[in-house]
């Protein structure tokens, strides 16, 4: 394996759990829901789906295990946002604090603990085309769910009757009651979602990005997710871009500071945030008209009865 | 069924002794009313009568404090607008249930029961369109859509589901003639073929067109149901007012002079993808006249509204003057120094910030003068003058200072132009001045509007209320596709030929007496 091919495939494992906390994200905010707890959901979702691997050796039972912690977690936050339409912005805070504070508890007994390498899923014949074909046909199972996902959120989204109420109720939620769309009940099935992606993701942190479990682990990748949602102007073909830009300047960076260039590393740490943020401004601009957030993103819900 | 004959069986929808409280507030006081299948049944009232709360209740939008509700006989309750729909009613609102960034066919596909895709919603939609001369673009955004366009969604959408009672309230504030004409065609068609209407409008003569009972709400309780054909209007303006109406007084001749306001070969490209571009127009309004501008929605009101009040600039400085100084480079607050205010057709987000009070509303068009100074708010005088124009325009608030979105559409609209003639401008331009807005205060909003012109101002009013440019203006235009038709005296227009110059049939066939 060529240093180049090294380099495509950590690009790839950077950018997977990125797409798959912010398609998750995406959903809950096209819903109209803001939840800033993604960070708190992916750390829960890291330590319960380690905890659960290492305990049962089993790597299936620890991805169930993340993505259910990321919806129990969605679920506290649901019933504060939409049973008590409690503030988003709040709610959502205190559940990334809340989460990466009991990540830590559940995880202190597996600190470290060690995970064998998630078995690549190799395509023959085609992994073999030299330089690329290793990076498309030979990934593990998390890469190519993560792109399905991305294809299936989009045709949701555009494409079905129940993606254009979640869009309707997400653009004006008064509207849509008027109407009679179900405003809490596709809210909550929102929310829950955007929970159990946050899981998955942290699970493949866990399971297959680094293979052990600190506290703190997901290093603000939550709220880089959460960014990509809003550059990528909520929509997820764009949320890809955005997350492989980052994925990729994130690699890169590494490369540049061990080659040792004389740039502070600070200043290259920095790198992936400012390409992601002009790549998608430049996508935005080209798309004339500035996209604007869902138009009841945020607001709390309150039936008028 | 015909309306003719006298029903035999139960009537289709009865509202018994309904009654809705907010607080101290009695918003529905023991209402009843009854309609009959295939009656087109009128709802009559001030805004603030209580007739949208009580079109929700019926809808299942909110839910009544008391009362009951019987379809075809059977008491029901009407949980939720899915469950009025499937009872068979639709409803076309006064404030719009659409979705911005959605498309015209998304908009009514999310609104359907029963099996649909964007093909088939796309084919019924052209087929209602054409049947019902509503026009509409499918792939368009909301956004970019006029309020008349708008609202031909909302119509469309309803009879998309075949209703068995249509609920329609102010249908016709933004369609020209022909087009309400060809919408009463249809609502006697549907009520032909047995489906019941109820008919919310502030204007008299349509009632009296369409309807043979009117039920008329005044601060939440019947104070009469009528024979409409049977009652002038001016009879049933005054039950709905409480006090007599007034026709508008114009003082006898007078002399304008002065231009304040002189529009030359303006041009603009449109805004957004959608929007109309304006092609060499021109204008003159003096001081001491009305000029009044009609026209269907979407034909350039908007983009002109907005070149007047500087939200978009012009490329020459002379081709906007105001008041002799060329103004058309100038943003809005420098042509507010010019002496010039402008009135939007958007009461709630463009003219007032609905979470904001009236008092820090005033500071929208009033920052540069006496309510700021150095920066800061002075929140006594910005009260006062709140105040102020509250008395001077009978702007009626739930509390003394109340935050916009509070007040009823008519009050706001009365409070927005208010805050505007307060500060006595020399030319004013206002757009869409009694846009659902109920009689009572429709009559003092054009007053207003004619007095400052008698003294000494000019007042330009864009409407699609044809009946309040005959009302009020001294000269009038018309504008179709971004141009203006000439700029003619009142008295030498006819509402025919408004209505083919407004469909811009007038120069195509060289005259605007031809058929």
């Amino acid at each position: 394996m060529t240093t180049f091919e090294a380099i495509l495939l950590t690009i790839v494992t950077a950018s997977t759990p990125l797409l798959i906390a912010a398609m998750g994200e995406l959903v809950t905010e096209r819903s109209g829901v803001l939840n800033l707890g993604v960070e708190g959901m992916m750390a829960m979702g890291a330590a319960c789906s380690f905890a659960a691997a290492v305990t049962f050796d089993s790597t299936l039972l620890g991805v169930a295990a993340g993505m259910l912690a990321g919806t129990l977690m969605a679920a506290l936050f649901a019933l504060l946002v939409l049973g008590f339409a409690a503030n988003q912005t709040g709610s959502g805070l205190a559940l990334t604090i809340f989460g990466l504070g009991l990540s830590g508890l559940i995880g202190a007994p597996f600190v470290g603990a060690r995970r064998d390498p998630v078995a690549p899923v190799d395509i023959p014949v085609l992994s073999d085309i030299p330089m690329i074909g290793r990076l498309f046909f030979e990934q593990d199972l998390f890469v190519y769910a993560s792109i399905v996902l991305t294809v299936l959120v989009g045709l949701y989204l555009t494409r079905t009757r129940s993606g254009l109420t979640l869009r309707s109720i997400g653009e004006n939620h008064t509207s849509a009651n008027a109407l009679g769309l179900p405003v809490r009940r596709v809210r909550f099935f929102a929310i829950l979602f955007g929970g159990a992606c946050a899981g998955l993701a942290g699970a493949y942190l866990a399971l297959v990005y680094t293979r052990f479990w600190s506290p703190g682990m997901t290093a603000g990748r939550g709220w880089i997710a959460l960014a990509l949602v809003v550059f990528a102007a909520w929509r997820p073909g764009w949320a890809l871009v955005g997350a492989y830009i980052f994925g990729a300047a994130t690699v890169l960076q590494l490369h540049a500071q061990a080659a040792q260039f004389g740039v502070p590393s600070q200043l290259l740490s920095a790198v992936p945030y400012l390409a992601t943020i002009l790549a998608l401004l430049l996508l935005s601009i080209r798309h004339g008209r500035a996209i604007g957030a869902p138009g009841s993103l945020g607001a709390p819900f309150v039936p008028d009865r | 069924m015909k309306a003719d004959v006298p029903p035999s069986g139960p009537p289709l929808v009865e509202l018994k002794e309904i009654s809705k409280r907010y607080g101290d507030l009695l918003a529905n006081d023991g209402i009843d009313l009854s309609i009959e299948p295939g009656e087109i049944h009128a709802l009559l009232g001030e805004n603030g009568a209580g007739k949208s709360t009580l079109v929700k209740i019926l809808y299942g939008v909110i839910e009544p404090s008391a009362g009951e509700i019987r379809w075809q006989g059977r008491p029901v309750a009407i949980g939720s607008p899915v469950e009025a729909r499937t009872l068979g009613i639709g409803m076309v609102f006064q404030h719009f249930s659409l979705f911005d960034e959605l498309t015209v066919a998304e908009n009514i596909a999310v609104a359907l029961s029963g099996e649909w895709s964007l093909a088939t919603v796309r084919g019924k939609l052209g087929e209602i369109s054409r049947t019902y001369g509503l026009a509409l673009d499918a792939d368009r955004a909301v956004w970019t859509l006029s309020a008349g366009e708008r609202q031909r969604i909302e119509i469309v959408r309803c009879l998309l589901q075949k209703p068995r009672l249509l609920i329609l309230d102010e249908p016709t504030s933004v369609l020209t003639p022909q087009e309400a004409e060809h919408l009463f065609l249809t609502l006697d068609r549907l009520s032909a073929e047995g489906c019941s209407i109820l008919y919310i409008s502030h204007k008299l003569e349509e009632v009296r067109r369409l309807c043979r009972r009117a039920t008329i709400l005044r601060a939440g309780r019947v104070v009469a149901t009528i024979d409409p054909r049977a009652s002038s209007a001016r009879e049933i303006a005054a039950l709905m007012v409480g006090n007599e109406v007034g026709e508008i007084r114009a003082d006898a001749p007078h002399h304008p002079q002065g231009e304040m306001l002189k529009i030359s070969q303006l041009s603009m490209p449109p805004a957004g993808l959608h929007g109309q571009a304006l092609t060499g127009i021109n204008l003159v309004a003096r001081a001491g006249e009305v000029v009044g501008i009609a026209g269907i929605a979407g034909n350039g009101q908007t983009e002109l509204f907005a070149a007047l009040s500087g939200e978009r600039l012009a490329e020459r400085p002379d081709a906007v003057v105001i008041a002799g100084k060329p103004a058309g480079t100038l943003g809005i607050d420098a042509r507010r120094r010019l002496s010039a205010a402008f009135v939007p057709e958007e009461r709630l987000g463009h003219a007032a910030a609905p979470t904001h009070r009236l008092s820090e509303n005033t500071l929208i068009s009033h920052a540069a003068t006496e309510v700021s100074r150095t920066g800061f708010i002075l929140a006594n005088a910005a009260k006062r003058l709140a105040r102020t124009i509250i008395q001077s325009f009978d702007v009626r608030t739930p509390e003394g200072d109340p935050q916009a979105r509070k007040l009823s559409g008519g009050n706001l609209q009365k409070f927005v132009i208010g805050r505007e003639i307060i500060r006595k401008p020399r030319l004013l331009v206002v757009d869409q001045p009694t846009w659902g807005v109920d009689a009572g205060a429709a009559r003092l909003i054009r007053q207003a509007l004619v007095d400052l012109a008698r003294d000494g101002s000019a007042v330009v009013v864009v409407s699609q209320d044809l009946d309040e440019l005959f009302e009020v203006a001294d000269r009038m235009a018309v504008i179709h596709q971004g141009t203006m038709s000439p700029l003619k005296p009142i008295g030498e227009w006819t509402k025919e030929a408004v209505g083919l110059e407004m469909l811009g049939v007038a120069q195509a066939q060289g005259g605007a007496h031809a058929v």
